[in-house]
């Protein structure tokens, strides 16, 4: 890696499921507005913008990036947008990252948003095709299977899925941005909730989410100056992609993210990564997702990640916190979604975390996946440039 | 399989994508949308003075936030250049010939794109000045403003102010293809309206596709050898799906079971029926149950379901790299 970037402005909007008080420009405005604010510069400091989002289907704007770029202060500036699926908000990110690396660009502002009450995110995952029958059921009809066959694998009880969601939506309630707060939240609550997909019960699913996250990415020129909170030093991003469908294709485990995560470690220098990363944001849009991707990424051998759950591991208070803003579990506004994942990370390790703050949180873990969890995208951030 | 035979076998049908997006306005375009209810057209002044129409919620030039100021502008204005729709479509605003113009509205820094209705092409000139006609009755979007027509058609009274504002607008989406499944797949519903269920052999490893996809995503070699596989097969995971789908018509709660059919090396999503929603299981072995030969189309709906059959489970050991 050439140049030194960091994460210098983080803006997210307030999460909700319909934010029908703005625009669509307003709604990404408002997060771009905020990191601009957090990173003390304006429009005019910025080198280049990059957009990200899943879908087009979502919001019915097709190459949204185009009238986009005037109300993201793009005129007489590189401007890029980026795509994939549910990781896209990662991947916008490492794009960003990538054009201060190169030593391209001195300060990138990247977005990443979904307005998902403009459409139904069921009815645009679920489009039947001439000649097809259509009997895969949204992102659940998609996922639930393979988390009974993590469950069949691995033994793993029950009610690790419920612990989960129990641990996420109480971390919810320490995040001012979080859409689904239940103060009311425990395990019976959880538990006693309707199963949608079995075995994914109503509380271990992800809202659909209107909202936007920015951030800031400078060189270390613009990193090292005076401002509220100190910079995020980013240490490592990698991507991986393998295909959706392939014989013999371990979906419950797939390779790329296993490799992806394997080469961010060695990028990052970091050979025991439970021990070495302070606390993961990861993307978990169904609870079981959690021990699954603890496996992927490695910080627990295979078939054991559900252990690190139900011994509390993945805690606030835990040896290895994980999603600790409430997760995709709590707010989930797709094309948002990966890039709040990194955003945590680089909170954490900014100390700006609030009543989520993990004390001491010097290296952190952002983490996306999307499509049939076939793209993967994951940074690590630190307190101290590497 | 020769490329001719290939070729005879394509397969294409229209298929139409269409939604109804509703958009929220947000503060600065909802109060353009609900003075056009009331026949006004306003503007928005940008921190350099600049007046936006429509207006926005940020200066184009430099991303910065515009003021609060809304302006009046019009309802005349100048034609800044145009171009001539002598055959409206069904979703045009005029369904006789027109022009689209760019119309800089009296007190307005930024043109307008809009409908003018001159009635021959050899009416339009650049520069020349326009006014608004309004609609008779509001529908709460960019329709309540009509058209232009030149000036020297005098002016028209401005509606009547309704009550309520326009805080979104709904826009209809429509597109039509011709959705062409690929010849692997033909191929693939050809057989399926034989009531046979084809898929096709990696050249490289001989691993089997049902569907077939024409090659093999491990490697991209071509799947060219044609493979009968058996109507009997094994549920190697599955899901209980009690949640309605728009695209889905099948009645709650329903199990979709991922099946690998004897023969195949990639399983596919099947309607698992005629059996206690609490006895399916991984493992369980399944067979196809097809619709009556007189139904038989080009379609994965001629098998109707799969459904258990009298045979011992299939060990998980044996299934688990399918999952």
């Amino acid at each position: 890696m050439a140049e030194h970037a960091a994460v210098i402005g983080i803006g997210q909007t307030d999460f909700d499921a319909k934010r029908v008080d703005v625009s669509q420009v307003g709604l990404i405005r408002e997060a771009a507005q905020r990191a601009l604010e957090d990173a003390q510069l304006s429009w005019s400091d910025i080198d280049a913008v990059v957009i990200g989002k899943a879908p087009d289907l979502f919001e019915g704007v097709m190459m949204p990036e185009l009238f986009l770029a005037e109300a993201l202060g793009c005129v007489g500036k590189p401007m890029l947008r980026v795509h994939t699926a549910g990781s896209v908000g990662g991947s916008t990110a490492i794009v960003a990252a990538s054009l201060v690396q190169s030593g391209i660009h001195k300060r990138v502002l990247t977005v990443a948003y979904e307005k998902q009450s403009e459409s139904n995110a069921m009815w645009a995952l679920s489009i039947k095709l001439p000649f097809s029958q259509t009997l895969v059921a949204g992102a659940g009809g998609f996922f639930a299977p393979l988390i009974r066959g993590y469950m069949q694998r691995s033994g793993a009880p029950d009610d690790t899925g419920i612990r989960v969601a129990l641990k996420d939506r109480l971390n919810a309630l320490k995040n001012p941005v979080a859409h689904l707060k239940l103060p009311d939240v425990d395990f019976d609550m959880i538990a006693n909730s309707p199963m949608l997909w079995d075995p994914v019960r109503y509380l271990e699913t992800c809202p659909s989410s209107d909202g936007a996250c920015a951030l800031v990415i400078g060189d270390k020129a613009s990193a090292t100056q005076e401002r509220s909170a100190p910079p995020a030093w980013i240490h490592a991003t990698q991507m991986k992609t393998e295909p959706t469908m392939f014989a013999k294709r371990d979906q419950v485990m797939p390779q790329a993210g296993l490799d992806c995560s394997a080469e961010l470690y060695k990028k990052a220098g970091i050979t025991d990564p439970r021990k070495e990363i302070d606390c993961a944001e990861i993307y978990v849009p169904f609870s079981w997702f959690e021990p699954m991707w603890m496996e992927n990424l490695h910080f627990a051998p295979i078939g054991e990640g559900w252990r690190m759950t139900y011994e509390g591991a993945t805690a606030l208070d835990g040896d290895l916190p994980v999603n600790m803003s409430g997760g995709v579990l709590s707010t989930n506004a797709i094309g948002a979604s990966g890039m709040v994942r990194f955003a945590e990370a680089a909170m954490q390790v900014r100390g700006q975390a609030g009543e989520h703050q993990v004390d001491g949180a010097r290296k952190a873990v952002g983490h996306a996946y999307g499509g049939g969890s076939q793209y993967f995208s994951m940074w690590i951030v630190g307190d101290q440039p590497l | 399989m020769n490329q001719a035979s290939q070729e005879q076998t394509a397969l294409s049908a229209p298929h139409i994508l269409e939604y109804d997006y509703r958009r929220s306005l947000g503060p600065v375009l909802s109060r353009f949308f609900t003075g056009l209810r009331a026949g006004k057209i306003h503007g928005i002044k940008t921190q350099s003075g600049r007046v936006l129409v429509p207006p926005a919620e940020y200066d184009p030039e430099t991303g910065e936030a515009t003021t609060d100021e809304f302006v009046e502008v019009g309802p005349g204005g100048v034609v800044e250049t145009w171009a001539w729709v002598e055959s409206p479509r069904a979703s045009h605003p005029l369904s006789q010939p027109f022009a689209f113009a760019l119309i800089k509205l009296d007190g307005a820094d930024t043109a307008l794109l809009h409908a003018v209705e001159a009635g021959e092409a050899s009416q339009m000139k650049t520069g020349m000045r326009v006014t608004p006609r309004w609609a008779e009755e509001s529908q709460g979007s960019i329709k309540d403003l009509s058209h232009f027509v030149p000036e020297a058609e005098g002016n028209a009274d401005a509606p009547h102010p309704p009550a309520e504002a326009t805080t979104d607008i709904v826009t209809p989406v429509h597109v039509e293809y011709t959705y062409s499944p690929g010849k692997a797949a033909s191929r693939y519903l050809h057989g399926l309206k034989e009531g046979k269920i084809v898929g096709q052999a990696s050249d490289s490893s001989g691993l089997v596709y049902v569907p077939p996809r024409g090659a093999c995503p491990r490697d991209g070699v071509p799947t060219s050898r044609e493979v009968e596989v058996s109507s009997k097969g094994t549920v190697v995971t599955l899901t209980i799906v009690r949640v309605p789908s728009e695209n889905i018509k099948v009645e709650l709660p329903y199990c979709t079971a991922n099946i690998l059919l004897d023969g195949a090396d990639q399983s596919f999503t099947g309607l698992l029926q005629e059996c206690n929603l609490d006895e399916v299981r991984i493992g369980m072995r399944v067979e196809a149950v097809w619709r009556d030969p007189s139904e038989w189309d080009y379609s994965s709906e001629n098998i109707k379901h799969f459904r258990p059959i009298d045979e011992p489970d299939v060990p998980f050991e044996e299934i688990k790299e399918y999952c």
